[in-house]
């Protein structure tokens, strides 16, 4: 899902960068001292969630839970993803510092976007809390992977075909986003469902 | 598998300021990034292959890091000699291969890996810690570095809770397969990562509140760049102009 440094042209590097420096202020902005340290864990939980395998057909995939994260967090999950992208850089060499700003923004870019939009029916019925979650997983990956698409793209008119590889074959992960977030919120609605309220 | 181990050591890379260090290979990594010829890529591969053989690091965890990076231009590399379009060398029946794509992917390899290189001889040398502490010094929101501190203070308390955990079911006979049901476990495990990660969060505020945290974290070591730290980042300057400066060369 991360982009490594070298491929991308300036500017792409640059829009990248300019829409992480924004969404990360307006995440800051709106996040007060007494729901930092939630966040501050959140994301260190959401680090985590990149380094749980789950199997898919023959292979693995890792879990991203962007969706998960902004639909708890609001627009806290922009700055708590763009430091935990950050920490897996300096841990185990994904991403990088250049290209930062275009995967921060093509992860917490749609996870913030579907976080705001479902939000309302994570306290509704049962139901709405099941689609809310499977929605926020299926469609924040599917604009991220369009978005990391269309970076690509942007960066050389080549890549086009190589790109939609890259869609295709991130189909199945939507789908294993979308359930594993489905299944992450009802169980949150049983055992503390304070937390899906964090942010109202 | 959650450590650093290339911040201990103590060559020249390791003692310098981390702010220092993080100039420097902004500089350097952007210069690269934006290359779009072979000379600046390959010279900057050999400078910054350089840098990182003199701060001195395991040659196998170098390695690792290598193959981990490359997994994306590996996959560079499968796709673009075979879709990029352009100058044909070779025609089978239905594959083409596109010499501009080769070129286009090696040139990406080169680049990756020379910023890889420069990332892990400048920035891999100091710890999280003292990099998030460097990066407030130059200007990054006192939010923000709050954030990355916390969440790597607690990353290693709250993996290892994760693993717990997952032992737990693992002794429960829980063996991974594509079902659902695995897919639901997998999910209540994370789950359960996240309750205790908000109750821990709750109990830490409190800690912090009691003992009159108001926002800001105050280092117990605050040093000041010496004259060689200066002496580094002219260095670290002049190598990233003459990288730049290489580009006007035609190649």
């Amino acid at each position: 899902m991360h982009i490594s440094e070298g491929i991308l042209t300036a500017p792409v590097l640059a829009g990248g960068a300019v829409l992480t420096t924004i969404g990360t202020a307006v995440g800051l902005k709106k996040l007060d001292y007494d729901r930092i340290m939630t966040v501050s864990l959140f994301s260190a939980a959401f680090f985590v969630a990149s380094l749980i395998h789950v199997p898919v057909g023959p292979g693995s995939v890792h879990l991203l839970l962007g969706g998960l994260l902004g639909l708890l967090l609001g627009w806290g999950a922009f700055p708590a993803i763009v430091v935990a992208l950050s920490l897996q850089t300096i841990f185990f060499g994904y991403g990088g510092m250049i290209v930062l700003g275009v995967n921060g923004f093509t992860i917490a870019g749609p996870a913030v976007l579907c976080g705001l939009l479902l939000q309302p029916w994570l306290v509704g019925s049962r139901r709405q809390q099941k689609i809310a979650g499977f929605m926020a997983g299926f469609c924040s990956m599917f604009l991220s992977a369009l978005l990391m698409t269309g970076a690509l793209f942007l960066s050389d008119q080549g890549f086009l075909r190589a790109a939609t590889l890259l869609l295709v074959s991130h189909l199945p992960v939507m789908l294993i986003e979308g359930l594993i977030t489905m299944f992450v919120v009802t169980f949150l609605a049983r055992v503390q469902p304070e937390i899906l309220s964090i942010n109202n | 598998m959650l450590d650093e181990p290339f911040a201990t050591g103590s060559t020249l890379f390791h003692k310098r300021d981390p702010r220092v260090k993080i100039i420097g290979a902004v500089a350097i990594s952007l210069v690269l990034a934006l290359s779009s010829s072979f000379l600046v890529a390959g010279t900057g591969c050999i400078v910054t292959g350089a840098m990182l053989a003199l701060s001195n690091p395991a040659p196998r965890l170098v390695l690792k890091r290598i193959i981990s990076v490359n997994i994306f231009t590996l996959f560079m590399w499968l796709t673009l000699p075979l879709t990029y379009g352009g100058e044909e060398i070779l025609i089978f029946s239905f594959l083409n291969l596109s010499m501009d794509g080769i070129r286009v992917a090696a040139l990406i390899t080169l680049k990756t890996n020379g910023i890889l290189f420069c990332f892990l001889a400048l920035l891999a040398t100091s710890t999280t810690a003292d990099l998030g502490r460097g990066l407030e010094k130059l200007g990054m929101p006192e939010k923000l570095s709050f954030l990355l501190l916390f969440s790597y203070r607690q990353l290693f308390v709250i993996h290892q809770e994760y693993h717990r955990l997952q032992r737990a079911a693992k002794l429960r006979g829980f063996t991974p397969a594509n079902s659902l049901h695995t897919y639901r476990t997998y999910s209540y495990l994370f789950g359960m990562t996240l309750v205790k990660s908000w109750n821990r969060a709750e109990r830490i505020h409190q800690a912090m509140i009691l003992r009159g945290f108001n926002g800001r974290l105050i280092p117990l070591n605050q040093p000041q760049p010496v004259k060689a730290d200066y002496l580094f980042l002219v260095m670290m300057l002049l190598i990233s102009l003459f990288l730049a400066g290489l580009s006007f060369f035609p190649l």
